[in-house]
């Protein structure tokens, strides 16, 4: 039976799942050995049960984000925290600086104070999902197994945990795999 | 001044004393009750009831019993009386009294456990001489130990008594005196400092502001003591810009002695010298340890340095340093007037002499205890401090301020010497002595505790910097109900980190709150925990390395 | 100068007599992680991630301000060690805003450095997030507090290689920083004499000069102790 491997993007820019596509002819060889159940490059609408691994890209930002991720957790062998964002909070998480009413700063600031036109904040129940109080990376919400750092960690870093995690050793990241930024 | 002198000193001061001697407690915690009007009032009304010519009114340092003041002592007759609870407007009753018949305020029980079970050598003085006047001190046989230092023992002999005293620091660590100073003495330089360690600083703790406060000259003249036995020719008192009252009591005190010929050059007409000056503190709690009380003496910013180099070797800019606290300084002149076989004849095996504590908290006699070493400490709480007030049990006894721990209530047959404390994972410490009762919540004590070692930690070292950080917040989301059980395994992880890779002192010991009342009271913080839905056991073993077969 | 036997991770080493655990391991070709560390300044033993063990001594000493003495037993990589670097470093990157991604040190900074060689690969404690200003007044460089891990190394040079006194340390605790003068604007120091010697000794994005974006910020640290050997051996040699 084939592994079956989820990807799912919080919030950050994409640009580790941009890092993934990078993995090139890996790519192939990750076709034979899993099945890719849920991700923003499959169309699943909803997380399926029994994942075996699930790379989280992005920090815990607003209501969405907390939902999925329980959801994640409660559905999925293993964990890994994937980029600096889902790590450590990076960039999303800098709003946190800003105080306990950093949310509503931060959306005056970008939909008011910056707008050209119809400076307005988008509000709009179980559409638009509110702002978390802070920016949190994903192990201080749910249990990680696994972390790969870098913003975003490079095609050859991804290959080389992924590829640890297929061969069934936990993966362990030395020099040049361990990168932050 | 010679011997002479001070005796005709005394013998004339005790001349001038009058037929009835009425002390008035003007120590911190009376005068905030208006003892000094309550002095004034007293005064002005032995005029009014014509006792003038026979009635002293005195002030007095501390007398011990605080929760019951402001106190008044009479001695009359041979017979000691003691007024509690004084007000200003009961002056007139008080003199009234004095020629017999009732007074209307409460009398205290000088035969109160409290009182009976004390044994005075640092607080011999304390609620008898005016901290104001020398004379007093002197008239009571005050510097006739630096007399006798000076003129019939050489410094090493000093040394020598005070090590056979088993004398032990009675700041913190319980450092044996003797050794310190039989160090400092060895060490080679030309320039050596005397430094007293005032900063006391422990929450609840106030036995060195009492000292001070009462009878400065018995630390003055253990310092001078101590300069000669390891050749210093200045000194320095730290002390705490919150305690005004030592501060200028010192002042007066020190202008006084030097006056007398019993601070400055050629003291009692020998080549010795000595002189002291005051330092204040800026409010740092860290200034307490040793290395940055130095580094603020010389004007720098307060905060510690690694030992070696310890401040006998290399101290004040770089000169063999002796520094002590208030309180052992004070056990100096009792030391060399009895001798240290007299000294060692107190106590346990391995903690001599007597031990100052601050008796606070939920106790009904709040109080400056000066106690035996090895007393049991059921004695202290249950009969000197007459237990849990309003009905309730005691639950616990705090020692050692931030650096010390929780003695939960069935280990009150303790007897309290420095092992047995440091085996019940708290420390004798300065002589803080908090008693909590069965309503009081553990965590919540950690906490606090731990909320002072985050807000004094000096900054330098990054384990007490950060770590007292994390800690707090870990203790603050226990006891928010927020935490799981992976954040308690967090907590006791940086317990342990802090303590064995701090800089200093303040860092190495601030788990100490957290770590006592985890190993006694564990229980009130599992109570505490959280179900882990998303912990690791939430979604199943993880994929690597036991799912997958090669 | 008297020679001392010693033992460092069972490795048989004969030190100088006076010289540091650091400075014989060093020379030993033994790595013992620091931070706060400068050569060409003194030691402060702050950061404690020096530590060693030493057979005997109950306490954990840092290997910069201890001195060798004959026979010492000298455990610089154990597992208790490692974990407690470990956490120690963790505790660093909770403390202020270390956000590699927008820094400009990313890539050449030494906290980097010191949690990729601990395998420090997430930060277990809750970051805290303060907010921390940046300091842009002053014409050449700049000094962003969220990076700073008060290290104290711009302090010392600035006192005992330049000689300027403009840094220092105030406030205490997590709420310490680093100032110029009294606690002025960088720009408005009179004692600064702009020669840059802080920004070199900087081990993280903290102390900057103006212009650098994201990771071209390099710190030529190696200057300061061609410097003090200059001024103390009259040797103009530069590092190895």
């Amino acid at each position: 039976m084939k592994i079956r491997l989820a990807t799912v993007w919080l919030g950050g820019c994409a640009g580790c799942h941009m890092s993934f596509l990078d993995l090139d002819e890996f790519l192939i060889e990750l076709a034979e050995a899993v099945d890719l159940v849920y991700s923003p490059v499959v169309d699943v609408k909803d997380y399926p049960e029994n994942v075996d691994l699930c790379l989280i890209e992005g920090a815990v930002c607003n209501e969405d984000n907390l939902e999925i991720l329980h959801k994640i957790r409660a559905r999925t062998k293993t964990l890994v925290a994937f980029g600096d964002c889902a790590v450590t909070g990076n960039v999303p998480a800098m709003r946190n600086q800003f105080g306990i009413d950093n949310a509503e700063n931060v959306l005056q600031r970008a939909y008011i104070e910056s707008a050209q036109n119809h400076p307005a904040v988008p509000k709009g129940d179980g559409i638009v999902p509110p702002l978390l109080e802070r920016v949190r990376p994903v192990h201080e919400m749910v249990y990680v197994e696994y972390f790969l750092p870098g913003c975003p960690p490079s095609a050859s870093r991804i290959k080389s945990l992924v590829a640890q995690l297929l061969s069934g050793h936990a993966p362990k990241l030395e020099g040049e795999q361990l990168k932050f930024g | 001044m010679q011997l002479d002198d001070l005796i005709a000193i005394a013998e004339k001061h005790k001349g001038s004393r009058k037929k009835i001697i009425v002390r008035t407690c003007m120590s911190a915690g009376c005068m905030s009750s208006q003892a000094d009007v309550i002095k004034k009032n007293l005064e002005t009304e032995a005029r009014l009831q014509g006792l003038e010519a026979d009635v002293e009114v005195r002030r007095v340092g501390c007398m011990g019993f605080c929760g019951q003041g402001p106190l008044v002592g009479v001695d009359q007759n041979g017979e000691h009386n003691l007024w509690e609870f004084v007000k200003p407007e009961d002056a007139p009753s008080i003199i009234s009294a004095l020629k017999g018949g009732a007074c209307r305020v409460q009398r205290g029980d000088p035969k109160h456990p409290f009182f009976a079970k004390q044994m005075h050598i640092v607080r011999a003085n304390g609620g008898i001489v005016d901290p104001e006047r020398i004379e007093d001190y002197i008239a009571i046989g005050g510097y006739l130990a630096l007399h006798h230092a000076l003129t019939e023992l050489q410094p090493a002999q000093v040394v020598e008594e005070v090590t056979k005293s088993g004398l032990r620091g009675r700041g913190d660590a319980g450092f044996p005196t003797g050794l310190k100073w039989g160090t400092v003495a060895k060490s080679p330089g030309a320039k050596k400092y005397i430094v007293c360690n005032g900063d006391e600083g422990d929450p609840g703790a106030f036995m060195d502001r009492s000292v001070l406060e009462s009878d400065p000259h018995i630390v003055l003249e253990g310092m001078a003591i101590a300069a000669y036995a390891v050749g210093a020719d200045q000194g320095y008192l730290y002390v705490r810009a919150e305690y005004p009252l030592a501060i200028s009591r010192l002042q007066i005190a020190i202008k006084q002695a030097k006056q007398l010929g019993l601070l400055g050059a050629g003291i009692f007409e020998s080549p010795f010298s000595f002189n002291v000056d005051i330092r204040i503190g800026a409010g740092a709690f860290v200034c307490g340890e040793e290395t940055a009380l130095m580094a603020s003496v010389e004007g720098k910013r307060g905060t510690p340095r690694p030992r070696p180099p310890f401040p006998a070797e290399s101290g004040l800019w770089g000169c063999p340093t002796l520094i002590n606290n208030v309180e052992t300084f004070a056990n100096i002149s009792a030391i060399i007037n009895r001798g240290g076989d007299w000294y060692a004849g107190i106590g346990t095996e391995k903690s001599k002499g007597t031990k100052v504590f601050a008796l606070t908290g939920k106790i009904k006699n709040n109080g400056l205890i000066e106690v035996p070493m090895g007393i049991p400490l059921r004695q202290i709480v249950e009969e000197m401090g007459g237990g849990a007030p309003d009905g309730r049990s005691i639950k616990s006894v705090q020692t050692g301020g931030p650096s010390g721990g929780c003695i939960p209530a069935n280990y009150l047959d303790t007897p309290v010497d420095y092992e047995s404390l440091t085996k019940l994972g708290s420390i004798m410490g300065s002589g803080g002595m908090v008693v909590m009762d069965d309503s009081t919540n553990m965590v919540e004590i950690a906490k606090f505790y731990m909320e002072f070692c985050m807000e004094e930690s000096c900054g330098k070292c990054i384990p007490c910097r950060a770590g007292t950080v994390q800690m707090f917040n870990l203790l603050e989301k226990i006891t928010r109900r927020q935490a799981t059980a992976r954040d308690l395994a967090k907590l006791e992880e940086l317990c342990d980190m802090v303590k064995n890779t701090s800089l200093c002192g303040l860092g190495q010991t601030a788990p100490n709150p957290v770590i006592s009342t985890l190993k006694f009271f564990r229980k009130e913080y599992e109570e505490l925990l959280q179900p882990d839905p998303f912990g690791p056991a939430a979604g199943g073993a993880p994929l690597a390395p036991e799912r997958v077969t090669k | 100068m008297a020679a001392k036997t010693l033992t460092i991770d069972g490795k048989l080493i004969s030190a100088e007599e006076g010289a540091t655990v650091l400075q014989t391991a060093t020379e030993a070709g033994i790595k013992i992680p620091t931070l706060c560390h400068l050569a060409g300044v003194y030691d402060v033993g702050a950061c404690r991630l020096c530590i060693v063990e030493i057979t005997g001594v109950a306490k954990l000493l840092p290997a910069c301000t201890t001195k060798v003495a004959e026979g010492m037993e000298i455990q610089t990589n154990s597992e208790r060690l490692r974990k407690y670097r470990r956490l120690i470093l963790e505790l660093l990157f909770a403390e202020r805003n270390h956000v590699c991604a927008v820094c400009v040190s990313n890539g050449h900074c030494e906290l980097q450095t010191l949690a990729y060689s601990q395998g420090m690969e997430h930060v277990r404690y809750d970051y805290t997030f303060p907010k921390w200003g940046v300091d842009t007044t002053h014409r050449l460089f700049g000094m962003d507090h969220n990076r700073c891990v008060l290290c104290t190394r711009c302090v010392r040079v600035c006192w005992h290689i330049e000689g300027a006194g403009t840094k220092n340390v105030a406030g205490r605790g997590g709420k310490s920083k680093i100032i110029t003068d009294l606690n002025q604007a960088w720009g408005d120091s009179v004692s600064c004499t702009e020669c840059g010697k802080c920004v070199m000794a900087c081990p993280t994005g903290a102390l900057f000069q103006k212009g650098s974006t994201v990771g071209e910020m390099e710190h030529d640290r190696d200057k300061l102790e061609f410097i003090t050997t200059a001024r103390e051996k009259k040797q103009w040699v530069a590092a190895d």
